[in-house]
């Protein structure tokens, strides 16, 4: 980690946020599953219509290094046979049929980022071999290779949806705070008014004023504006009160004599004195969404299949039955939580980060 | 006649009264010293002067011109009226460089090229003698007497004719004093800026100002030249602010 003297005051939070060996782990984790949902594509074994009928709740396919006879053969999967037993319950056993496992192997072709064709995956076998590393659902669908085509989805709605509802708690907080009497009160209580509502409900209320007939990709926007909207008013209440004492700085003052207008006052020289606290805020605030979009998807009102979502693939895991025959069905409930865990660590490290530095400065004076 | 102030009231809610009807003029190249305890209502004029607080009674003509809406305020006076404050600590925003800060003094000037931008900054920080190189940093890296020339600086970007002084001195130490005062009585010189210049310092009103009023309890006691005041004061009130200001000097 170089060590360079740091110039401003984010230079020395920074610093701060990187002794925090949680914090740091957290932002790696992350890092990695944003980059394989950005390159879920070639990450995953399968694209997201793959299915194979044969293979309804396969379980997790095992990496061979040695063929039944003995020899070495390198990483490979075996074959699949399924039948049923007396009581018509799924049996999958291994055939001894071979198929090694190849790297950056040609498989199914997809658009590479959405532009260029291309048709390699990071692991994959040849047909009719499947590779089910974490097993497969009830249509024979890689559930490994769901979950990075579902983090696109799970995990950008959390980002836009905090960026949307905190730009506008933001502005609607700052303008509130700095102008204060009417235009306060009246916003103020538009806030309360959302908070009001205790937030699944509103979540469902809202949902139910969208349309069904959307497609995937109107789904996506529609779930991320019905979440920021729900947001936005419990930051803009704390950002407001911190306005309160913000705007009675001298700074500020002195921008107002200079001529500045209100907004470019607000923008600034109020909002940005608030960061510390919001970027822990919009950090900590992140895990929200996801659970949020899981929830919505859970019970079927959010991503349709076949497109895929951590949550709608929970919607299987609804029934005791079949995680008690099919367990692996609930990883992606695992990533939710790693996800969510990690956006905490790093939510705390950040504020922890900011805070020393505002109390040592005096800026509250 | 540069600014005029014509019976400045205002109370705040509470029942105190700020201001109870005070006018004075002041003429361009006069500097005009205000003097009082604290709690006497300078800060308070000042701050009407500069379109922070609104009077409840009362007008301020700028140059002859009455400043009603603060959209008047932003066509000329802000351009041509500037001010210090008195906490050079918390009058520059931490997360601005110096240069960002300059800069947003000439937020209502026509558009400036970039060189003639930087050469209005070497300019004025010459002014306040502090090193053109200085730009690129933030406030926290400066000591109090530094930033306070940094905020005299800004005020000077947009090339003032009246810059308003609010105790621009009082939270600096002795030393640091001196060389702001050095500075603050070359400038007038050099730009033909004229000052109002809020202090409760005696000795300092009279090294900087032409004329001086003294306030007490919201109403100016005793308005005139510096000398005449300092030679002959009739009020009690100022006659015992001379006592403190010559026992000050013996004590120290």
């Amino acid at each position: 980690m170089p060590m360079e003297t740091p110039r401003g005051e984010t230079g020395l939070a920074w610093q701060r946020f990187m002794k925090d060996r949680a914090a740091v782990v957290a932002l790696w984790i992350l890092g990695i599953f944003y980059a394989v949902a950005i390159l879920a594509d070639v990450a995953a074994p399968y694209t997201l219509k793959d299915e194979s009928r044969e293979h309804p709740y396969c379980p997790p396919t095992a990496v061979h290094f040695f063929a039944p006879d003995g020899r070495f053969a390198g990483a490979h999967v075996r074959g699949v046979q399924m039948t049923y037993d007396h009581f018509r319950r799924r049996i999958y056993n291994e055939t001894a049929d071979i198929y090694p496992l190849r790297f950056f192997g040609r498989g199914e072709t997809y658009r590479f980022l959405g532009a260029f064709p291309a048709d390699r995956h990071i692991i994959t076998v040849d047909a009719p071999g499947r590779i089910y590393l974490l097993g497969a659902d009830s249509r024979g669908r890689d559930v490994f290779s769901r979950i990075i085509h579902g983090a696109r989805v799970s995990l950008t709605i959390g980002l836009f949806g905090v960026l949307i509802s905190f730009s506008i708690g933001l502005l609607v907080g700052g303008i509130a705070g700095y102008f204060g009497g009417r235009t306060d009160h009246v916003l103020m209580r538009l806030c309360e008014m959302v908070m009001m509502v205790p937030g699944f409900y509103l979540l469902l209320a809202l949902r139910a004023a969208v349309p069904d007939s959307l497609d995937s990709l109107q789904v996506y926007a529609a779930i991320i504006i019905i979440l920021s909207f729900i947001g936005w008013a419990g930051l803009a209440r704390v950002i407001r009160g911190m306005c309160l004492s913000l705007k009675e700085r001298d700074y500020v003052l002195a921008a107002r004599t200079m001529g500045l207008s209100d907004l470019q006052i607000i923008v600034r020289h109020i909002l940005p004195h608030t960061l510390s606290y919001s970027l822990a805020a919009v950090t900590l605030a992140v895990p929200g969404y996801i659970l949020g979009e899981s929830a919505l998807s859970l019970i079927g009102l959010g991503i349709q299949d076949p497109y895929a979502s951590w949550g709608n693939m929970l919607a299987e895991a609804m029934s005791i039955v079949r995680i008690q025959f099919a367990p692996w069905i609930l990883w992606p409930a695992f990533f939710i939580g790693i996800t969510v865990l990690c956006f905490n660590a790093a939510g705390d490290a950040l504020r922890d980060a900011w805070d020393p530095l505002l109390k040592g400065r005096g800026e509250g004076a | 006649m540069l600014l005029q102030l014509e019976g400045l009231t205002k109370r705040f809610p509470g029942g105190v009264t700020a201001l109870d009807g005070v006018s004075v003029d002041l003429v361009a190249g006069e500097h005009l010293g205000l003097v009082g305890e604290s709690g006497c209502g300078k800060t308070t004029l000042a701050r009407i002067v500069m379109g922070l607080v609104i009077p409840d009674q009362g007008r301020v003509l700028f140059e002859g011109r009455e400043l009603v809406s603060a959209k008047e305020r932003r066509g000329l006076f802000c351009r041509k009226a500037r001010m210090v404050f008195q906490d050079p600590f918390s009058s520059l925003d931490p997360r601005f460089t110096v240069r960002a800060i300059l800069r947003e003094a000439l937020a209502l000037e026509p558009r400036m090229r970039l060189g003639e931008e930087l050469g209005r900054m070497r300019e004025v920080l010459g002014l306040v003698r502090l090193p053109p190189d200085i730009l690129a940093r933030y406030p926290h890296e400066f000591s109090g007497g530094e930033r306070q020339r940094i905020a005299i600086a800004r005020a000077l970007m947009s090339q003032p004719s009246l810059l308003v002084l609010d105790e621009v001195l009082s939270s600096l130490d002795v030393l640091v004093q001196q060389d702001i005062l050095t500075v603050l009585e070359e400038i007038p010189r050099r730009t033909g800026v004229t000052y109002l210049f809020i202090a409760h310092n005696l000795r300092t009103v009279r090294r900087l100002s032409r004329r001086v009023a003294v306030m007490r309890r919201g109403v100016i006691v005793e308005y005139g030249g510096c000398e005449d005041l300092f030679s002959s004061a009739v009020h009690p009130y100022t006659q015992a602010l001379f006592k403190a200001a010559i026992n000050y000097e013996v004590s120290a």
